[in-house]
């Protein structure tokens, strides 16, 4: 096997394009994630019972059936019922349903990581519950979440490249079609990988700061 | 206090039977007396099968100075949590201002208090805590102004003057900038007592607010509750094991033990001539352990 450098250099232009996708991809996942992890988490400390069983089996179901399958679903089979996605937000949407779920965890845990006494102040100084969220408690519990939410949208970086399958133009159905039209396979998918690698290995050591800069300031 | 009500409630503690949730109750007239600005009717408590409180009545001057003392787990914190709102009550009623605490008179009926009147209700009372609570990702003078920013609607200028008066209160005016975790903790309990003020309530509730303290940081607090016991009428409330500053301080001394209240009196009554059996063993006991009284 040889590695054809000038090829590689070659399909470059069109695997940055693709990859372009694969960060739209991610970043529109991860800005879902976010959102409907924390109100997956809210709905769960619900007083509201009925709300609670809801979100429960919600994050429940989607963290127990694969991605694979939920990608499928949202892109294949509702279209029968007579909704249609485009790929890439049919992508995003499962991409953040699924990640939202494990990211409705970290922020339970950081929620419940504030101490009573800082509710207790909040009422006693007749803060009103929503000001107490806002002010008080989210401020203290995301800042130690960070690094493991940041570990989830790593993870969902290198999971997008499962929307190939949804027909989503990103970085690996790219290097796909160049070596379907080719025949030469190892040189875009070596270069995919390495645009894989320059982006998260950055994100790994950003995030491995934050997080002793976190702990030190817990210490 | 305007707007009094002369509405009160069936008592209804004693069987131990009765909830908070049960609606609407029986109304008895029941004139309230001017100066009572707390009352306490026959309230029970429970945490699950093990009673905390048991029938406990108390009245409460307005502008009295009030000490709870008694053996830990005798039920005294949680009476100033109860009267916060902290934790709810299985039966009994609390009046404040001649108007009920957890429940709220609608077309002549009492029913089960709506988060307004618990608001409206709570806007009065302030507390301070053991273990101080103070919000850490703010400095000294956030933690007091947004209170009174985002909850009283004070202009941010007014309450930084108004919290940089009350720093300069209890000594921490040079502080202002510093955050809880740079404080020591004499230091964080007199930004949580100026805090607790900055709110302008009408009764203040301490809860043990020496107990974490290191010896040497006691008398730094004491100082300024000694401060605005001076200069302030507000009704305060004191739950502490400082037994020499509960004397020079009250105007009335409450022994409790078991969840109910043994015995009352003034200060100098009840620490030098107490009646009851428990009292006294349990002021030996404090004497024995090294404190004057």
């Amino acid at each position: 096997m040889t590695f054809d450098f000038d090829f590689a250099l070659q399909v470059l232009p069109d695997l940055v394009r693709g990859f372009a996708i694969t960060i739209q991809a991610t970043v529109g996942g991860s800005v879902l994630a976010l959102a409907l992890g924390l109100a997956f988490a809210l709905a769960n400390r619900s007083e509201n019972r009925l709300l609670r069983v809801c979100s429960g089996s919600a994050s429940e179901f989607l963290r127990r059936t694969p991605l694979l399958v939920q990608l499928f679903f949202i892109f294949y089979v509702l279209p029968d019922v007579g909704i249609v996605i485009p790929p890439i937000w049919a992508g995003i949407l499962a991409l953040g349903l699924h990640s939202s779920a494990y990211m409705s965890e970290v922020y339970r845990a950081g929620i419940e990581a504030v101490p009573k006494g800082q509710w207790e102040a909040a009422l006693a100084l007749n803060y009103h519950p929503v000001q107490t969220w806002r002010r008080v408690i989210l401020p203290q519990a995301i800042p130690p979440m960070v690094p493991a939410l940041g570990n989830y949208v790593v993870l969902m970086f290198k999971e997008t490249a499962l929307l190939a399958v949804i027909t989503v133009p990103e970085a690996m159905n790219t290097a796909r079609d160049i070596g379907n039209s080719t025949y030469q396979y190892t040189e875009p998918v070596t270069v995919v990988g390495i645009l894989y690698l320059l982006i998260s290995i950055p994100v790994v050591l950003a995030l491995r700061f934050i997080e002793r800069r976190v702990h030190q300031e817990a210490a | 206090m305007t707007g009094k009500t002369n509405l009160s409630i069936k008592a209804v503690g004693g069987t131990g039977s009765s909830q908070v949730a049960e609606f609407p109750y029986r109304e008895t007239r029941l004139a309230q007396s001017a100066d009572k600005q707390v009352e306490f009717r026959s309230i029970e408590k429970r945490y699950g099968h093990h009673q905390v409180l048991s029938d406990l009545s108390l009245s409460i001057k307005r502008g009295e100075k009030l000490s709870l003392i008694g053996p830990s787990g005798s039920g005294k914190t949680t009476v100033l949590r109860i009267l916060m709102t902290l934790e709810t009550i299985q039966g009994g009623s609390i009046w404040i201002d001649g108007k009920p605490l957890w429940h709220e008179e609608r077309n002549g009926q009492l029913v089960k208090a709506s988060q307004q009147h618990l608001r409206r209700q709570r806007a009065k009372i302030g507390m301070v805590f053991q273990h101080f609570n103070l919000f850490p990702h703010m400095t000294a003078l956030e933690n007091i102004s947004q209170p009174q920013r985002i909850v009283l609607g004070r202009p941010r200028v007014e309450a930084d003057v108004q919290a940089l008066e009350l720093l300069d209160m209890v000594g921490l005016r040079e502080r202002a900038h510093h955050y809880p975790a740079q404080l020591s903790g004499g230091q964080k309990q007199r930004v949580a007592i100026a805090r607790a003020l900055a709110m302008k309530p009408e009764i203040m509730l301490f809860d043990e607010i020496t107990s974490a303290l290191d010896p040497e940081l006691v008398e730094e607090v004491l100082n300024v509750l000694r401060e605005i016991g001076r200069t302030s009428d507000m009704t305060m409330l004191l739950v502490t094991h400082e037994m020499t500053f509960a004397k020079e301080f009250s105007d009335r001394v409450l022994f409790m033990d078991g969840g109910r209240i043994v015995e009352e009196g003034e200060p100098d009554q009840l620490f030098s001539a107490p009646t009851q059996d428990r009292t006294r063993s349990f002021l030996r006991k404090i004497i024995a352990a090294g404190q004057r009284i």
